[in-house]
């Protein structure tokens, strides 16, 4: 369904040092740096798939997806989406997707939702009666019927971005890119959102993309994802995979009367506050029982609570691997 | 064809909802229109033969023009478009099955048409009522009615692709200020909109008159004053279809070869 291959993409931008010194000797030579953004990015993704497209800000997420929206075009490399090259096939091509930025609207902002969802019908010339059933089964989906005649400027963040994702799926995209759709939202509107995508890709077979910074959004909806950084592909496989690479930490925080933990193989300390200390254990190394006796040694407990890692944790720690 | 239709639609019903606009923009234009006439009228008792059109000619020219304005007027430049440009929101555009410049051009007529409809009447109507010299006049004739009617639609399509570069040239500026300013006040001279063309030096008028910019006020606005007939008629009206056609093929490179290079800012 998606295939990219090799695609590269470097941006010109102009650097200064701060000072007025520097912004006048920049008015007449420009120092302009090369960027990479993207430097040889392949993947494959089928039809159906559900896939969460993640790395740190910066780190070329936006510019992967305007390319595949045919937005952007890179400086090298090959993507056939459905058959079709995004910016040379564009007017053809984004009649098959959907697309949702969560930072900017495609609803007009002074109109009622369902104007702004009769132009998106004329725009991709949507039949009346696919139109009239999708109007209908999206309202009921995202509960959507009295927001439907509000102006947009009116509705609330939770509520604009349902109709967001409504209007990108009047037309029957085959594949769904989602930019960050849960940003900014509350933790009802957040799920509301996740279990309809959940939904939408199981009733209609639409492949999605997600980008997010939301790891619970990964959690729940994908099961494979892309870690993307520096521009370079990091890691491509399931959820799972990635857990049990990482899964035999173990946090523990633990509340004592005074003393210092001595620092043990197997057994790192994060974060020392007084008295509340937080560790990582990895268990290859050392035994939750063997950690707990090590500790008591140490100092005298007053509480101890143990977390699997979140995967949260797991992210960030695979950042550190990588160094991004 | 239909997409872009139904897009204009929408927009030229949405303006017609702002009326306290269109009753503000009535006033102003009504006494923008006294005071330049009786500007004029000061020069005209100082030397009525150094005058090149009659005052009741001149008086028709400046009612229309001011009736008139939003259609004809560079300035009247959509922010929503730099706005779409510089913020990156311009994305959204791009993942439709549409064509920007038809899209962008759609909507500039059709702001432009829905505020000169709310406004062209009741400004013709009161200024038909003043007292002789500074009457609004009717068309020299019915056939010079027409063709005004033809001259001022190409001067549309003319004034709205020339606005088409300015939005296009953002896309490289990134701040759109500049280029506006000196293209707008620029044009408002050249075209006319400031003084009638043939108050201008001979040599000027000329070099004027052949570029686009006589063709967005000037020509139509002499077409109804009869002022312009015949042979001139007609050449000035295949002057006006020649600059149209340039003005669009140009916008639409120059949107093709801006849309390759386009880096959509931030997200």
């Amino acid at each position: 369904m998606i295939e990219l291959e090799n695609i590269s993409k470097t941006y010109k931008v102009s650097r200064r040092n701060a000072g007025f010194k520097e912004a006048v000797k920049s008015l007449f030579k420009k120092e302009m740096v090369e960027v990479e953004a993207l430097k040889d990015i392949s993947f494959n993704i089928n039809e159906g798939e559900i896939v969460g497209y993640i790395g740190p800000n910066g780190a070329g997420k936006s510019s992967t997806i305007k390319i595949m929206c045919g937005i952007l075009t890179p400086d090298g490399g090959r993507c056939i989406i459905d058959g079709m090259v995004p910016w040379l096939d564009r007017k053809k091509y984004v009649k098959q997707i959907g697309v949702v930025f969560g930072q900017r609207s495609q609803l007009w902002w002074d109109v009622p939702v369902i104007d702004s969802f009769e132009l998106l019908k004329d725009i991709y010339e949507i039949d009346d009666s696919v139109y009239h059933r999708n109007v209908k089964e999206l309202s009921e989906l995202l509960q959507l019927d009295t927001l439907l005649r509000t102006p947009t400027r009116s509705l609330s963040l939770g509520q604009r971005m349902r109709c967001e994702i409504a209007a990108a799926l009047l037309h029957d995209p085959k594949i769904l890119f989602l930019d960050e759709p849960t940003i900014g939202l509350d933790a009802v509107s957040k799920v509301a959102v996740r279990n309809f995508i959940k939904k939408i890709n199981e009733t209609r077979q639409t492949t999605i993309i997600l980008t997010t910074h939301d790891m619970q959004d990964i959690e729940a909806l994908t099961s494979r994802i892309i870690l993307i950084g520096h521009g370079r592909i990091l890691f491509d496989g399931s959820l799972a995979t990635l857990k049990k690479r990482y899964g035999d930490y173990k946090f523990i925080r633990l509340e004592h009367r005074g003393g210092t933990i001595l620092p043990k193989a197997g057994l790192v300390v994060n974060e020392e506050n007084q008295q509340i200390v937080k560790l990582t254990l990895d268990q290859e190394k050392l035994s939750i029982n063997e950690a707990i006796d090590y500790l008591s040694t140490q100092v005298d407990i007053l509480d101890l609570t143990i977390d699997p890692p979140f995967i949260d944790d797991i992210i960030i720690s695979l950042y550190k691997e990588y160094h991004i | 064809m239909k997409k872009y239709l139904s897009f204009f639609r929408i927009r030229f019903n949405l303006l017609l909802q702002y009326r306290g606009a269109a009753y503000a923009g009535m006033v102003t234009q009504f006494f923008w229109g006294i005071m330049t006439l009786l500007m004029f009228h000061a020069f005209y008792e100082a030397d009525p033969n150094a005058f090149p059109m009659t005052f009741r000619q001149l008086s028709a020219y400046i009612w229309i023009q001011q009736s008139t304005i939003a259609l004809l007027m560079v300035w009247f430049l959509e922010n929503d478009i730099f706005e779409e440009i510089t913020s990156g929101g311009v994305a959204y555009s791009l993942v439709r099955p549409l064509d920007l410049y038809t899209m962008w051009f759609t909507k500039n007529a059709a702001t432009r048409l829905a505020k000169a409809t709310l406004r062209f009447l009741p400004i013709l109507l009161i200024a038909s009522l003043l007292p002789d010299p500074y009457r609004m006049s009717l068309p020299a004739s019915g056939l010079s009615f027409i063709c005004f009617i033809g001259a001022m639609l190409l001067a549309l399509i003319i004034v709205v692709a020339y606005c088409m570069l300015i939005y296009i040239a953002t896309f490289h500026t990134m701040n759109p200020m500049g280029i506006r300013l000196v293209a707008t006040s620029m044009t408002e001279f050249f075209s006319g909109a400031i003084i009638p063309l043939a108050f201008l030096p001979t040599y000027l008028r000329t070099l004027l008159e052949w570029s686009p910019f006589g063709s967005m006020v000037n020509f139509p606005l002499q077409v109804y004053n009869g002022n312009i007939q015949g042979m001139a008629l007609l050449q000035g009206l295949l002057l006006q279809l020649f600059w149209a056609v340039v003005l669009v093929w140009i916008g639409k490179w120059w949107m093709q070869q801006s849309l390759k290079k386009v880096i959509v800012q931030g997200g």
